[in-house]
């Protein structure tokens, strides 16, 4: 069976196979060899035999092709109503197919499924929410994602990233050592202007167990730095642990489930090692969605709960600004119209909406809602790996123009964006368009407006 | 040939009918899989019962979820189609007449003129459902052949009921029998079909009920806003 060097059914495991694909320039090699990979079609058939089970099936079997689920679809609305990007189309002509086929499907139908499953669709769920049977076609395209990634059919960047999780349990080469010099380095780096500031690794029985996205300890330190002066302020007994600190999973986006296993289990031992009274989550969406709803189930905890139970950083800024730990100076509340850029991830598919606008009570004097928002907002146009794939960058590109003209509807010029994806998003939009807008994770804005105990600050020369 | 589709083709319409649609109750619930589907059904019972409640209710009263506002002209259409097409036979007065002759029981009736204002509604209603379809190309591109026999499947009984009630197109007899003949095989057609969507409706709501009640943030908050 021809297999690429590359591009093959197995997933990266080894240094050497991962440097061999990163110096595959955009992975030209790569999708060259892709066009000659062969479908093992009963390998392919008995996955569908083992793991197509009655909730998939029926939603395949009954959809009524009422086309409701048309305007849910951002991609949909962005690409001039393209009857070919209605979400039931998309999933009907590639999984659908490959069930009624039995697998029997050959590599241009494959590479088709690809660039569907990747290109047509960030498994954001808002379809689900508008089908009256309930046909979350999102949920449909997350496993096939699993198909293609059985077969070799993912895009490379996603290949590396599932490689990365399985070599360095993080989504980039970040390594144990780099992670706690990263903790000291910011620790040390602030020192002067907090007093006291630690970044602790590996304290048992702390009440928070801190864990971030890989980004931000290999690119944007300050923002872990940022996270360590607010659980300072706020006084909390709070840790990092030095293995298992990382959240996210370019896994899930790439559909290696053993992949997510092993990351999250990484996590999962981590509370079990240092027993922590709750674990906090950096401000990512699929981070959350990865670890702590999705994850127990590729670990196969039973009760669907993470070992210890699990927040988003809004829920703990939340609760923090309602217990008065943080406290807002009311003079520093931000003044001009701000809104809030609503993840699928942790928002519809995992409840919060509260909690962000509970916080928008405390820091915002002109807060305006996105129209749609909550539980209905649209994807940031970036969700699912769609952001990193060159591959598809012309059709990222055109979706964005939905959360632009949502965002310029509500005349802000600021956009919080608690979520390493939807930044990333509204940062390209921005570019792009050139539409005149700012965007923010919440913890620089809070730095700005918290009042610091006179303890905390600096003694004066 | 009036006796046999009354008689023994009823006892086998009505047969397949209510042991098909129990087989596919069992089947599904059979199918779920906590691991595959990635929700604790069994430790979490409570909230998946409330978010499965909620995920049935909000959706079978109009209006009543963000997707029943957004397309309002579609949202009257299938409730009166689906209204129409469930209340008409069941309380019709003649069929609960023949209820009462071969089975002994029968169920409260409507007036013939409601009757015939809400097959009138169910006709005219699946018309517009099918010009839909034709109209407007994010349902063309969806729509099979299959999908067009399924709906001649359920508006075939009431377009050959209204013919014989009214006396239409000469036979009487002929359109009767063609009525309950497509009745009997709209029974017998909802397990097999697309139609099944009768039980599995319930079904897929309550799973996607229990998804967002006990993992996608209904431990967390009020439950999700459908």
């Amino acid at each position: 069976m021809p297999e690429g060097i590359l591009c093959n059914k197995i997933p990266c495991k080894t240094k050497e196979m991962l440097n061999a694909l990163l110096s595959d320039k955009s992975g030209k090699q790569y999708y060259q060899e892709m066009n000659y990979l062969q479908i093992d079609t009963e390998a392919l058939a008995a996955t569908i035999k083992k793991t197509f089970k009655s909730r998939m099936k029926t939603w395949l079997e009954i959809c009524a092709h009422c086309g409701l689920c048309a305007d849910s679809c951002f991609l949909y609305l962005a690409n001039n109503k393209d009857p070919k990007q209605v979400p039931s189309y998309k999933i009907q002509s590639t999984l659908g197919q490959i069930v009624r086929r039995k697998g029997d499907v050959d590599n241009a139908f494959m590479q088709m499924c690809m660039d569907v499953a990747w290109s047509k669709c960030t498994c954001c769920n808002r379809c689900g929410s508008f089908c009256p049977f309930g046909i979350d076609m999102g949920v449909m395209f997350g496993y096939l994602r699993g198909l293609c990634f059985s077969q070799g059919f993912v895009p490379w960047e996603l290949k590396i990233g599932s490689g990365m999780h399985r070599i360095f349990n993080a989504q980039m080469d970040v390594t144990t050592e780099d992670w706690v010099e990263t903790c000291e380095w910011m620790a040390e780096e602030y020192s002067e202007e907090w007093p006291g500031l630690k970044i602790p690794v590996d304290v048992e029985n702390a009440d928070i167990m801190y864990t971030v996205n890989a980004r931000e300890p290999k690119h944007y330190p300050e923002d872990l730095a940022e996270a360590a002066i607010l659980f300072h302020i706020a006084g909390e007994n709070w840790t990092v642990p030095s293995e298992g600190w990382e959240e996210t999973s370019l896994a899930m986006f790439a559909g290696d489930w053993e992949a997510c296993k092993i990351q999250v289990n990484s996590v999962y031992d981590a509370m079990r090692r240092l027993k922590p009274k709750r674990m906090v989550v950096t401000e990512c969406g699929h981070a959350y969605r990865a670890t702590v709803i999705e994850g127990p189930y590729w670990a196969g905890l039973k009760d669907g709960k993470t070992p210890v139970p699990s927040f988003h950083y809004v829920e703990w800024v939340a609760e923090a600004l309602r217990t008065g730990k943080l406290k807002i100076d009311p003079s520093k509340r931000i003044k001009e119209p701000v809104t809030y850029q609503d993840s699928c991830n942790y928002i519809r598919n995992a409840g919060l909406a509260d909690c962000a606008r509970e916080i928008m009570s405390y820091i915002a004097e002109d807060f305006r809602e996105m129209s749609p928002c909550r539980e209905h907002n649209f994807c940031c146009g970036g969700g699912g790996g769609f952001n990193g794939l060159g591959r598809y960058r012309e059709q990222r590109n055109i979706g964005l123009k939905i959360k632009r003209d949502q965002i310029l509807a509500t005349e802000a010029k600021l956009v919080i964006a608690p979520c390493h994806n939807c930044w990333d998003a509204i940062r390209d939009l921005e570019e792009i368009f050139k539409v005149g807008i700012r965007w923010s994770f919440l913890k620089p804005l809070l730095l700005k407006m918290v009042v610091v105990p006179e303890h905390l600050k600096p003694l004066e020369e | 040939m009036y006796q046999f589709v009354t008689g023994p083709l009823a006892w086998v319409a009505f047969t397949v009918f209510f042991v098909g649609i129990i087989v596919r109750i069992v089947l599904y619930v059979r199918g779920l899989d906590w691991q595959l589907d990635r929700v604790a059904y069994r430790p979490h019972l409570k909230y998946g019962i409330k978010g499965a409640l909620r995920s049935i209710f909000f959706w079978l009263v109009p209006f009543a979820t963000r997707s029943w506002r957004y397309y309002k002209g579609m949202t009257i259409l299938v409730f009166v189609f689906h209204i129409g097409l469930i209340f008409t036979p069941i309380f019709l007065k003649a069929h609960n007449i023949i209820l009462e002759e071969r089975w002994g029981f029968s169920f409260p009736t409507i007036s013939e003129k409601t009757a015939d204002l809400l097959t009138i509604a169910v006709i005219i209603s699946g018309f517009i459902l099918l010009l839909r379809r034709i109209a407007f190309p994010e349902v063309r591109i969806l729509t099979t052949a299959y999908d067009i026999l399924v709906w001649a499947i359920a508006m075939a009984p009431f377009v050959t009921g209204f013919m014989a009630y009214h006396q239409m197109g000469g036979n009487y007899q002929f359109w009767l029998i063609l009525h309950i003949l497509s009745g009997e095989i709209m029974l017998m057609a909802i397990p097999f079909t697309k139609l099944s969507h009768f039980i599995l409706f319930f079904m897929s709501r309550m799973q996607l009920g229990m998804d967002f009640g006990i993992k996608r943030g209904g431990m967390k908050n009020k439950g999700f806003a459908w």
